[in-house]
């Protein structure tokens, strides 16, 4: 007859201990995402609003780099398209902004997965340039005098705030928090569902060596290149909600500036790690607030540092919080 | 005849700044595998220590060489303080760093010296070179500097000790150890060549697109352009690329009709995609074989 | 004779995967020494741990002087050139510059040019190519361009890691009356790693076989190879 060792049985339990506790941490920030904006003022409830736009945004790169192991230093030219596109359908479109939503989520995959296409060939350093060029480059392509009758050129365009549906007597601010709330809840368990399927594994087993994929029978070429549409569209919806948030969209405000922000969301939540993208967009909304009003430009270098302190102290970055506390609770040190 | 070899030289001239800039990526890539998304910064940085050097009231070529000095310094610093402990790190984690160091560099850049446009002198004057109608003197100067330090390089890495040692330990690092050549420092002078090379690129473009703390963002991508074109595996690659990406743009801001500036750098982006899509080793590149 | 190079106890590691487990070995000074064995037994392994190359345990002694902790670079400088499997050519630099970068942390230059000179007489066919990049070169020829690189350092100790790789009999042949040849006028003491054991033994006048990561036999080449039963048993002929 054998006999459950301890260790097992001790560990069964505190398992069971840190997934409730895990559940009802969810729970709790369920909760609070769902109550804050009743308590908060518009304000506050305008810079949450964002807190989730770039939430939805770094979750993309999430899915992407940690997904399917692809680099993007150019998710800011997806966001400025997203952006765009629903200001240029609203302002000269007529079109609901509702509608635009998926618009723009159509054309960034589009954009993004025509663009994944040559960057097939490309991996790691090589991908990470065409990425930093798209995102230089972006700004540019705003500004073109082509464009200018839509895009308002350098100006750039003012679009309004639309208020709740149906008369429903809450702020624009309160609406727009709880409509991005939504989009933003949709998009991550959908990423979630998608990154356990079968899609998600053949991703993971790309990220993890290419080779070795193809040879197992995945298509290459068709995952890394859905991962980038996919990645694309979400960030431009992400953009798309931002610009109806901010109501204003121009070419400076989709700098590669916006690009390493989100690059640096993605590694300080903890790369591959959805929940992790709360986390890191909390650290570049916040952040550059406390910084600049110290000194103009100050942002830039906290951002910096604080990158170089995740790398070298917290490679893991929140995840590794998290996984650190986890263990805490289950009363083992750093991880059986 | 005259605007195409006005245009060609004009070209020529911005080109040798791309190819300054080419030839600082290249040099570090090809000792770690890495591209320095930093490099710009870095130049925009040494320029502004140049400004503010002549300021303080040292005049341009002292200020010039004391300038190089530092960026050099800066350069190897910079290799054994950061990027030396990242070198077995993953990709990510080296991206990561240059990123940081980027948005370092240019936050320090901006907070130093504020973000006004500032003046930044040529040695070289503005009148036209040699009376004639084609460039002005300092497009000439461009082209001349560049092409000393070019030369320098050449022969430095060609005929001396110093430069023999740091070809093998860049090509074969692991035979390099074995005959003696300690690779880290090798890969830490290639950063601070690299660095000063940069510094100068910066110190000439200044006085063209005035001296700002952005000065060099798309410049750099041209700079990578020149670098893909050239194959990223030779200096003369990425010389040769930058010079004909400078001219490429020049040729097509003029002659491609509604091709103004703004669209440069998307071309330059469309660029390094075309070549980086169809001919991944570029012009004068060698094939790299990817072991499994 | 004085040992030139003690080994005790060593053992090595490739990350968590242990591939020695406590060589011991000497080198008389002025001899040559086989390291015999199948693939895999560990022959590379040892060359590496030597020039720390790989992590280890366990005393490796130089003339008396303890190696461990030194970078691969310095204990080279101390008079050690190894000449790694598959040559380690510098193969996008000419003849000559595979020479100059043997020599290239001594101070004397002068008299490095005379050993250039000593190298082409010693290997002809090296002063034909001299401009010519190494990684064009036969097989053949990048060894022996391998074993001249090695002579350049002035070294008092040589170590050789399966030099007969991929190459016709006949070139190996000439390619250990080199090695013998140098070993007696230059006085330098030689470690051959071989599979093949044969030659390697006419060559040596010491031998060790190793089996995964021990030692299993040592003495004077000519008592192993003189035993059939451990000719064999370990080397196959």
């Amino acid at each position: 007859m054998t006999t459950i060792p301890q260790t097992t049985l001790r560990s069964a339990a505190a398992g069971k201990r840190s997934a409730i506790i895990g559940q009802m941490s969810s729970i709790l920030i369920f909760l609070i995402l769902v109550l804050v904006p009743l308590a908060a003022t518009n304000f506050v409830t305008f810079q949450i609003t964002m807190l989730l736009v770039y939430a939805t945004a770094i979750l993309a790169l999430n899915i992407l780099t940690g997904g399917s192991g692809q680099f993007s230093l150019g998710q800011s030219a997806f966001f400025a398209i997203g952006a765009y596109t629903s200001a240029v359908l609203v302002e000269h479109g007529g079109v609901n902004y509702l509608l635009t939503l998926p618009i723009a989520a159509a054309v960034c995959f589009v954009t993004g997965f025509l663009f994944g296409l040559p960057a097939l060939r490309l991996s790691g350093v090589y991908l990470a340039l065409a990425t930093f060029a798209l995102a230089t480059a972006m700004p540019q392509l705003l500004k073109l005098g082509y464009f200018e009758p839509w895009t308002g050129g350098v100006q750039g365009l003012v679009t309004s705030k639309p208020d709740a549906p149906l008369g429903l007597p809450i702020s624009p601010d309160t609406w727009l928090y709880y409509l991005t709330l939504g989009f933003g809840l949709a998009i991550y368990a959908t990423a979630a569902n998608l990154l356990s399927s079968r899609t998600g594994r053949a991703l993971m087993a790309i990220r993890d060596n290419e080779i070795a994929a193809s040879a197992m029978g995945i298509d290459i070429a068709l995952y890394k290149t859905l991962a980038f549409g996919i990645s694309a569209a979400i960030t431009g919806i992400a953009g798309a909600l931002g610009a109806i948030a901010v109501q204003f969209v121009a070419p400076d405000g989709y700098t590669f500036q916006l690009s390493i922000a989100l690059f640096l969301g993605m590694v300080v939540g903890g790369v591959g790690w959805l929940p992790g993208s709360i986390a890191g967009s909390a650290f570049i909304v916040f952040v550059p607030n406390v910084a600049e009003s110290i000194s103009k430009g100050l942002s830039g270098a906290v951002f910096g540092i604080l990158i170089l302190l995740v790398i070298f102290v917290i490679p893991r970055g929140a995840r590794q919080i998290a996984e650190y506390l986890q263990a805490a609770i289950e009363g083992r040190r750093g991880g059986a | 005849m005259e605007l195409l070899t006005n245009q060609i030289l004009a070209g020529i001239a911005t080109g040798s700044i791309y190819a300054c800039m080419a030839l600082s990526v290249v040099m570090i890539y090809q000792a770690i595998d890495h591209l320095n998304f930093a490099q710009g910064e870095m130049a925009t940085f040494s320029a502004f220590v140049a400004w503010q050097l002549m300021r303080w009231g040292i005049p341009y070529w002292p200020a010039f060489i004391l300038t190089v000095t530092i960026s050099f310094v800066a350069g190897v610093a910079i290799e054994r303080g950061l990027f030396r402990p990242l070198a077995n790190a993953s990709i990510l984690t080296n991206v990561a760093g240059f990123i940081a160091l980027f948005a370092i560099v240019n936050s320090v850049t901006g907070m130093t010296w504020d973000f006004t446009i500032k003046e930044f002198p040529s040695p070289f004057g503005s009148s036209q070179f040699l009376g004639s109608e084609l460039i002005n003197s300092h497009q000439a100067g461009m082209i001349g500097v560049t092409g000393l330090l070019l030369a320098f390089l050449y022969c430095f890495l060609g005929f001396t000790k110093v430069g023999l040692a740091m070809r093998a330990a860049v090509s074969t690092p692991e035979s390099a150890r074995l005959v003696g050549i300690n690779v880290g420092w090798m890969v830490a002078l290639g950063w601070g060549l690299a660095s000063s090379i940069g510094a100068v690129a910066g110190m000439l473009i200044a006085p063209v697109v005035f001296l700002e703390p952005n000065m060099m963002g798309g410049i750099l991508v041209y700079g990578f352009a020149g670098a893909v074109l050239g194959g990223l595996s030779s200096p003369a690659g990425a010389v040769l690329g930058g010079l004909l990406v400078g001219v490429f743009e020049n040729l097509i801001g003029t002659y491609v009709p509604g091709a103004g500036n703004e669209l440069k750098l998307p071309i330059a982006l469309a660029l390094i995609i075309l070549v980086l899509r169809f001919r991944p080793d570029g012009l004068l590149g060698r094939n790299v074989v990817e072991r499994v | 004779m004085s040992d030139i190079l003690k080994v005790r106890e060593l053992r090595a590691y490739y990350g968590q995967v242990q591939a020695l487990y406590g060589i011991d070995l000497s080198l008389r000074e002025g001899s040559v020494t086989t390291l015999l064995g199948a693939n895999g037994a560990g022959k590379t392994t040892t060359l590496r741990s030597i020039c720390n190359m790989v992590r280890f345990t366990g005393a490796i002694l130089f003339d008396g002087l303890e190696l461990s902790g030194r970078s691969t670079e310095k204990l080279v400088r101390l008079g050690i050139a190894h000449v790694p499997q598959g040559r380690g050519t510098f193969t996008r630099m000419t003849v000559e510059e595979n020479l100059r970068l043997g020599a290239i942390s001594r101070n004397d230059d002068r008299a490095v040019t005379g050993d250039i000179d000593r190298m082409y007489a010693h290997f002809p066919k090296l002063k034909e190519r001299r401009i010519q990049q190494a990684g064009t070169l036969s097989g053949g020829e990048q060894q022996m361009l391998a074993v001249a690189r090695a002579l350049m350092l002035r070294p008092r100790l040589m170590l050789l890691d399966e030099p007969s790789f991929g190459l016709a009999p006949l070139i190996v042949r000439d390619l250990f009356g080199i090695l013998a040849k140098i070993n007696r006028e230059e006085k330098v003491t030689i470690m051959v790693v071989e599979q093949n054991a044969e030659l390697a033994l006419e060559l040596a006048s010491d031998a060790y076989v190793i089996e995964t990561g021990r030692i299993v036999m040592s003495g004077p080449a000519a008592e192993i190879s003189n035993n059939e039963d451990i000719r064999k048993s370990y080397l196959g002929y």
